[in-house]
Formats: structure tokens, C-alpha cells, sequence
């Protein structure tokens, strides 16, 4: 599978995610900057952490506005796999990609540990290697990582199974102890923690590695090569 | 050019942590009675004279604010 890395300006786990995808397992990868216009030839697009933009106005607000987004939002809607982590989950938000906003932390404070989170939904192209309701070990490193969302729409994450990823103990102040949501048609997932920052043993820990994992599977199953 | 305040506040709806610590804050300096605290921002813009309340508008629920957890008030025309 060939991953496209976008790269905003304040980006900052772009490197992180390209050497999951390419180093790691093994798969493509190329950086792909923000005024770049077109997807053509990727299988799948990696939103990494970062302060795009400088968080100005709202963080991931200005991001919405590449050029490249209209390609990750065509992405999206051909069912093609898009992943948003950190800064990368507030810019599909912001983009209106995925439903509900990210906030500043309960607490005030940027909060950098690993945490342990819950596996909702394990029936998605980015969860299908782990087991159901299984406890994963993933750092999060944010300031606005609360996610909140009206009542109305957090009853649809529930019923559509959106909800991927919770935390065990909640670090933040999210609804629901939410940690990622998909889109309804579960080809768009963002998430607060890291699953980039957990793919070697010798860094902490590997349990973010099935996460990519589980989209080589998916990608083996679906994309086709012209 | 005539100058437009937007003035954005959290919905009511959705804690202030920032607002909770002010108050916290005041209270230590010995303010008392003080109900709540809640933090917004003033967005001030310089616009054409014909720019109308209906495009501000438009600018505010496509970019300035967002919706679900914030709420707007547009101020028309303020001397600069």
C-alpha cells in the first residue's frame, strides 16, 4: 500500500508516521506538503500531530483550507482509508469530515504520558488486529484533546458503532471517556493518542502497530493496481 | 471601511475550564461573589462599507466560529 503523509505547516509527527508506515512495516510512503493538489496514486492519507498553522483561531481550523484537503476530502468520500491523529483528528473535525469539536484538556495542561485504551469497535479497517474490548497501551501528547459533541450526535456514534477507541481512565474531560471516532462509513478514523509513537518495543511499546497493520490487510483486500 | 466586531462565547452548554480557573483566581485575590466566570474573544474586522450583516454572518459559521460549542453576536459598524 502506498500511504500519502501530509505535511502542514507546524507538522510534527510527520516523520513519526512515515517511519511507522515505511520503516516499520514496510509498506510506501511519501510526504505530501499541504499545497500539493492532487492524491493521485496513494491508497491511503496519514493527518499526522503537530500545530498546523500554529493553532490559530482554532487548532485545525486554517488547516481545512490546503490545497490538499480537497483531495483528502475526495478520499474520503471514495471509502478510501484516512487516518487523523492528534492535531492531524482536530484538522478532520474542523474539515467536517468527522462530527464533534476537540477542546482544551479539562485541566488546562498538555498532558504527555502513555495511557491505556479500550478497543470499542474492532470490526473497522483500522482495528480488524485487535480483539474486541482489548486494553492497549498508546501515548497521548495534547492540549485540546476533550472532544465533545451534543447528546444527539454522541447517541449516533454509539448506535453507528463510530466510537474505536475510549480511555480506560479519562485524561481529558472527553464525552463518553472518547478517545477516536470514524466516520459513518468507518473509512475515516481520528484519534487523540499516538499509535505512530507505539511501533517499535524498543520506544515503549508495539500495541499501535496493529492499527497499521489492520489497514495493510484491509488495503490487500481492496486496492487494486492499474 | 467600517469596523465589525464578532464578539464569540461558549455555548452554555459546555464547561470553561479556562473561566472555572479565573474565578478561582479572583476568589484568591479576595474577590467575593463572584457567580461564574466564562471566556470568550473579540474577532475585529475592517471591512468594505458594503459589506452586510448576512456576509459576517456567513464568514462566522464557515470559518470564525464553530458552531458546536460556540455562539456569536455580530456588532455592525463600530467606529474604528
Amino acid at each position: 500500500m502506498k500511504f500519502a503523509v501530509i505535511v502542514f505547516p507546524g507538522s510534527n509527527c510527520d516523520l513519526d508516521m512515515y517511519h511507522a508506515v515505511k520503516d516499520v512495516l514496510g509498506e510506501e510512503a511519501e510526504y505530501v506538503f499541504h499545497t500539493e493538489t492532487s492524491l493521485e496514486g496513494f491508497d491511503g492519507a496519514l493527518l499526522p500531530g503537530g500545530f498546523s498553522y500554529g493553532d490559530y483561531l482554532r487548532c485545525g481550523s486554517i488547516a481545512q483550507f490546503s490545497p490538499i484537503m480537497t483531495e483528502v476530502k475526495r478520499f474520503a468520500e471514495e471509502g478510501r482509508p484516512v487516518l487523523g491523529v492528534c492535531n492531524g483528528f482536530q484538522v478532520l473535525v474542523e474539515a467536517g469530515l468527522l462530527p464533534g469539536v476537540l477542546m482544551r484538556n479539562r485541566d488546562l495542561k498538555f498532558m504527555c504520558k502513555t495511557v491505556e485504551l479500550v478497543v470499542e469497535n474492532n470490526q473497522t479497517m483500522f482495528t480488524s488486529d485487535y480483539a474486541a474490548q482489548e486494553t492497549i497501551r498508546v501515548p497521548i501528547a495534547h492540549g485540546e484533546g476533550n472532544y465533545y459533541c451534543d447528546d444527539a450526535t454522541l447517541e449516533a456514534l454509539k448506535a453507528n458503532g463510530q466510537i474505536a477507541f475510549t480511555y480506560k481512565e479519562n485524561p481529558n474531560g472527553s464525552v463518553a471517556n472518547i478517545a477516536g471516532i470514524t466516520n459513518e462509513t468507518g473509512n475515516v478514523l481520528g484519534m487523540m493518542p499516538h499509535p505512530e509513537r507505539a511501533v517499535e518495543a524498543l520506544l515503549g511499546g508495539e500495541d499501535g502497530k496493529r492499527l497499521f497493520t489492520s489497514i495493510v490487510k484491509w488495503g490487500a483486500r481492496h486496492v487494486t493496481y492499474n | 471601511m467600517k469596523k465589525v466586531n464578532v464578539y464569540v462565547t461558549l455555548r452554555e452548554s459546555v464547561l470553561d475550564p479556562q473561566g472555572v480557573a479565573v474565578k478561582g483566581g479572583l476568589e484568591h485575590l479576595g474577590f467575593s461573589g463572584i457567580e461564574s466566570v466564562r471566556i470568550g474573544k473579540v474577532i475585529e474586522l475592517q471591512v468594505a462599507d458594503d459589506t452586510t450583516e448576512d456576509m459576517v454572518k456567513e464568514m462566522c459559521e464557515k470559518l470564525l466560529v464553530n458552531t458546536v460549542i460556540e455562539n456569536y453576536e455580530i456588532e455592525m459598524g463600530v467606529l474604528a
